[in-house]
C-alpha cells in the first residue's frame, strides 16, 4: 500500500493532469448533448451581463444598419397586413399554430466550427430549449439552453445542427447542415438523383419536424453538383441571412409541437 | 501572498477581460484567432509548481469556456499546456540557468523566447481546433486555422513583451 501511495505521489503531476483532462473531456461530451438547461455558458447572469455591456457599446457603431433593417421589415409587414386585410376572413385556419418572441442578439460568432448565439430573452419570456429561431431574412437555428433572462441558441452555422429543408420549386426535401468552412454557404444533403435542382432555386424549411414553421426562407442554390457514383446531389446554398450581421431574431413558439410529437410517437412507437 | 502573487491574480482577470471583450471579436480573415490568455500560464514564474499551474490553467480555461460556449475545450487545451510547460522550460534552460524568481521573458533573448512560446501555443491551438472540429475530418482547413492563429497569437504576445518588459 505504501509503495502504491509513493508511486502516486511521485507522479502526482501526471495524475493531476490525467484527472483534469478527464474532467474536461467529460464536460465537453456533456456539453454536446443537444438540449439542456445549463449554468456554465454565456446565458449565466454574470457572463451575460458582461457580454450585454460590450454589445451595448458596439451597437452604437451599427445603428444605421439596424435601423435600415428594421424599417425594411416594417414595410414588409405592413404590405403583408394589407394583403390579409384585403382577403379578410378567407383563411379559416382557426387554430393558432405559431407565436413569435422578438429578442436581441448579444453574442454571436461565425468563425468557429460550433457557433452559438446568445440573446437577451429567457425562460421568463417563455423560451424553452428546442424552439426554432428565425430572423426577418431567414432561418437562424434552435434554442439550446435558457436561463431566466438569457438564452443560448445553436446557430445553423454549427456542424452539429441539422434542419429539414425543401426545394421550393420541386417540393423535394433534404437536410441542411454546415460543413464548417464558409459562413455564407451551407450544404443541402440527401436530395436524390432524380431531382433536377437548378442554380437559383429557393430553399425553405420543410416544416416536417414542427420546430420550424414551414416555408421559412433559408437561401438560394449557388451550386449543384452530381457525382457519377453518388446517390445524392451535393448542393451549396447561399444563406439568405448573413449571420455576421445578425442583430434581432424572433423565437418561434410552436403550439402544436407537443401534440404532433406525441401523435407521431404513439404511431411509430419509437423516439425520434 | 507576496507581491507577485497579487499581481498574478490581477493579471488573471485582465487576461479574461481582454480575451472576452476584445480578442474574441478580433478574428482576421475568418481564420486567424488571438488566444492571448495562454500567455498567463506561459509567463508565470519559472519555479511555479506544476500542480498549481494546472489548477490555474483549469480555472482560466473554464472561465474562457463560459464566454465561448464551448465548455471544457479551452480548459483541456490550457491544462495540457500547463502540464508540458515546466518540462519544456527544463529542456530549453538557457546557458547559466534562470535567474531566481524570474518569469520567462524576452530578456532571455528573443530567439529563446520564441523557441519557448511557439511550440506551447501550437499545442494549445492544435488541441483547441481539432477537439472543436470533432476529429480530423477537415484536416487542412483546421491546420490553416491553427497556423494563422499561431502567427497572430505569438505576434501579439511578442509585441506586449516589448511594451511591458523594461529593456536591460
Amino acid at each position: 500500500m505504501d509503495r502504491l501511495l509513493n508511486f502516486v505521489y511521485q507522479y502526482r503531476a501526471f495524475f493531476t493532469f490525467l484527472l483534469l483532462v478527464l474532467l474536461c473531456s467529460w464536460l465537453i461530451v456533456e456539453n454536446n448533448q443537444y438540449q439542456s438547461t445549463r449554468y456554465f455558458n454565456s446565458s449565466n447572469r454574470l457572463a451575460a451581463n458582461i457580454i450585454s455591456f460590450s454589445q451595448g457599446v458596439r451597437e452604437y457603431f451599427s445603428l444605421r444598419r439596424i435601423n435600415a433593417d428594421l424599417a425594411e421589415e416594417n414595410a414588409k409587414l405592413r404590405s403583408q397586413l394589407e394583403r390579409y386585410a384585403a382577403v379578410d376572413s378567407m383563411y379559416t385556419d382557426t387554430t393558432r399554430r405559431f407565436d413569435f418572441v422578438s429578442a436581441k442578439v448579444i453574442n454571436n460568432s461565425t468563425q468557429m466550427f460550433k457557433n452559438y448565439i446568445t440573446v437577451n430573452k429567457g425562460s421568463a419570456e417563455g423560451l424553452r430549449p428546442g424552439m426554432a429561431v428565425i430572423s426577418s431574412k431567414g432561418a437562424i437555428g434552435k434554442v439550446k439552453s435558457v436561463s431566466d433572462h438569457y438564452a443560448v441558441l445553436i446557430s445553423m452555422l454549427n456542424t452539429d445542427d441539422q434542419v429539414s429543408a425543401s426545394i421550393k420549386r420541386t417540393g423535394h426535401f433534404g437536410t441542411i447542415q454546415w460543413d464548417g468552412m464558409d459562413a455564407r454557404t451551407i450544404n443541402l444533403n440527401y436530395i436524390p438523383r432524380h431531382v433536377k435542382p437548378l442554380v437559383g432555386d429557393t430553399i425553405v424549411t420543410s416544416g416536417f419536424n414542427a420546430v420550424f414553421p414551414p416555408d421559412i426562407l433559408i437561401g438560394v442554390v449557388t451550386r449543384a453538383n452530381l457525382k457519377d457514383e453518388s446517390q445524392f446531389w451535393e448542393i451549396k446554398v447561399e444563406l439568405a441571412q448573413d449571420f455576421a450581421k445578425l442583430s434581432f431574431v424572433e423565437v418561434v413558439r410552436s403550439f402544436q409541437k407537443a401534440e404532433k410529437d406525441s401523435l407521431e410517437l404513439s404511431t411509430t412507437g419509437q423516439k425520434k | 501572498m507576496n507581491r507577485t502573487g497579487i499581481f498574478n491574480v490581477i493579471y488573471f482577470f485582465l487576461y479574461v477581460i481582454a480575451q472576452v471583450l476584445l480578442f474574441k471579436r478580433l478574428v482576421l480573415f475568418n481564420t486567424s484567432f488571438c488566444f492571448l490568455y495562454v500567455a498567463f500560464i506561459l509567463l508565470l514564474p519559472v519555479e511555479t509548481n506544476n500542480l498549481l499551474l494546472m489548477v490555474l490553467a483549469f480555472l482560466l480555461g473554464f472561465t474562457i469556456d463560459i464566454f465561448y460556449d464551448s465548455l471544457g475545450i479551452h480548459a483541456l487545451a490550457l491544462v495540457t499546456v500547463a502540464y508540458l510547460r515546466n518540462y519544456w522550460l527544463n529542456t530549453i534552460t538557457p546557458q547559466g540557468g534562470y535567474d531566481n524568481n524570474s518569469s520567462p521573458a524576452v530578456t532571455n533573448g528573443v530567439q529563446w523566447f520564441l523557441v519557448y512560446i511557439v511550440p506551447m501555443v501550437f499545442v494549445h491551438l492544435a488541441l483547441l481546433f481539432f477537439v472543436e472540429a470533432g476529429g480530423f475530418g477537415m484536416f487542412w482547413f483546421t491546420m490553416l486555422k491553427i497556423m494563422a492563429s499561431l502567427v497572430f497569437t505569438v505576434g501579439v504576445m511578442l509585441m506586449l513583451q516589448f511594451f511591458s518588459v523594461p529593456r536591460s
